[in-house]
């Protein structure tokens, strides 16, 4: 359980990680939290030559609300985030979702960043990103680009960052004020990855659902957004909906396998029951008496 | 491979140390420093034996490089206790509530604990409760930990811990 020999760099400035990751070409790994990369590195399942420690660059960190739109620094600590006000109010569904992240321990260590680039199938913040529909900023030594969620994640910890890339941001856009939070997971214990979660956001306009994001996770070989689910709710008035035929829809959009936890039928009838129950309830809270 | 130069605080002692980048901070307590108190088991972030503070927060220190805590300050559970022994209030409630069996696990439920509570804190039980998700004990001895929690969240029972000496 000791980490293979590699190099260690520590950039204090984006440009300094940028140009070390271009040196790097291939053979070299960026170290946030760690509380993932740590474990693969201990296991030797990661052997990089070259670690690049992002954690002492300062514009990597921090949180910025613009209305309700929210700007989040990657090398934020998922703890930090967890209990920022701005973000609460701003976006609860962040909140709540960052609350199911691992343990109080590793959340102190582990960054937003780091979780979203990892792009961990059953993990909480790669749906959520997927779900309300962020970006994620990316930089390398040739320019930025901004990545939609959905165009990110290929497959299990498998993204459209290219080796050179340094995620420098995460870009939520406005869910308004009164966006329900919509978030239930299934996990065996507290800080487990889920077997089975949903999350996501709606936004209603006089008794009608005028916007909606959904997202599963644990449910296929990447976070998966409930596309069709979503379009058979938007523009439905809430008593009209039938909260177990759009589980079904949503439940026909995932691609759920077989581990040592659960089997895909088993993801599946939880996907669909949580999914039914998790929406009603939501809608419910804000049904006009 | 590299070898770095850091320095750093631990329990209130400052260390100059040369250390390889792949040393984990747990090991390099252990080892390096003779802070055996620090127990590594899973050494992959699941159990939660080996958590520290890292200023001031609770860490797992199986989980970064001992490296990345140049200029740090680091508590271990040697440094719970005041410097004459006296237990803090965690310690103190973990002995009476007989929250250990064989005692593997526990240095690093006493930092989390300690992290939680020292100072003006005052959580709440489910707070607690959810933070120690985080540690494993494969004695399977949670109610006298729980126990604890419930005694540290009592109304007008928890006292100001201070900083460890």
């Amino acid at each position: 359980m000791k980490p293979a020999p590699f190099d260690y760099v520590v950039p204090r400035t984006i440009e300094e990680a940028l140009a070390e990751l271009d040196r790097g070409a291939g053979d070299a790994t960026i170290l946030a939290g760690g509380q993932t990369l740590m474990p693969l590195l201990a296991l030797r399942m990661a052997t990089p030559g070259i670690i690049i420690d992002i954690n002492r660059i300062p514009e990597l960190q921090g949180i910025a609300v613009d209305g309700g739109a929210v700007r989040l620094a990657p090398v934020t600590r998922q703890n930090v985030a967890l209990g920022d006000a701005g973000l609460a109010k701003a976006l609860p569904m962040v909140t709540t979702a960052l609350s199911h992240v691992g343990h109080f321990q590793t959340r102190n260590r582990g960054t937003v960043g780091g979780s979203v680039s990892l792009g961990e199938p059953a993990a909480e913040l790669p749906a959520t990103v997927l779900a309300l529909g962020a970006e994620i900023e990316a930089r390398s030594i040739n320019g930025t680009r901004r990545i939609p969620a959905d165009e990110f994640y290929l497959g299990p910890y498998s993204t459209v960052l290219e080796m050179d890339e340094l995620v420098t941001a995460i870009h939520f856009p406005d869910w308004g004020a009164g966006a329900i939070t919509v978030f239930h997971e299934v996990a065996r214990r507290p800080g487990d990855f889920a077997l089975v979660g949903l999350v996501g956001a709606m936004t209603l306009d006089q008794g009608r659902i005028a916007r909606a994001g959904l997202a599963w996770f644990g449910m296929g070989a990447t976070p998966i957004k409930a596309v069709q689910a979503e379009a058979a709710i938007v523009g439905q008035t809430l008593p009209d909906i039938d909260w177990r035929e759009i589980a079904d829809i949503a439940v026909s959009e995932t691609d759920p396998f077989d581990d040592h936890s659960a089997d895909a039928d088993y993801r599946r009838t939880v996907g669909r029951s949580i999914f039914a129950r998790t929406l009603a309830d939501a809608a419910n809270q804000k049904v006009p008496a | 491979m590299s070898e770095h130069s850091i320095e750093l605080t631990v329990n209130g002692r400052r260390f100059q140390e040369r250390v390889e980048a792949r040393v984990t901070l747990g090991d390099f307590l252990r080892e390096q420093l003779g802070y055996t108190g620090t127990h590594l088991a899973c050494e992959h972030g699941v159990c939660g034996a080996c958590t520290i503070r890292l200023d001031g927060i609770a860490v797992r220190s199986c989980l970064m490089f001992a490296v990345q805590a140049d200029g740090a300050e680091i508590t271990t559970v040697e440094g719970a206790a005041a410097a004459d022994g006296t237990l803090n209030p965690v310690q103190q409630a973990m002995r009476e509530c007989h929250a250990l069996q064989c005692g593997f696990c526990t240095p690093g439920v006493v930092m989390t604990l300690t992290s939680l509570t020292d100072g003006d804190q005052k959580p709440d039980e489910e707070t607690l409760l959810k933070a120690m998700s985080g540690h494993l004990c494969r004695c399977t001895g949670y109610q006298g930990i729980r126990k604890v929690i419930k005694r540290l969240t009592a109304d007008g029972v928890v006292e100001p811990a201070g900083e460890p000496a």
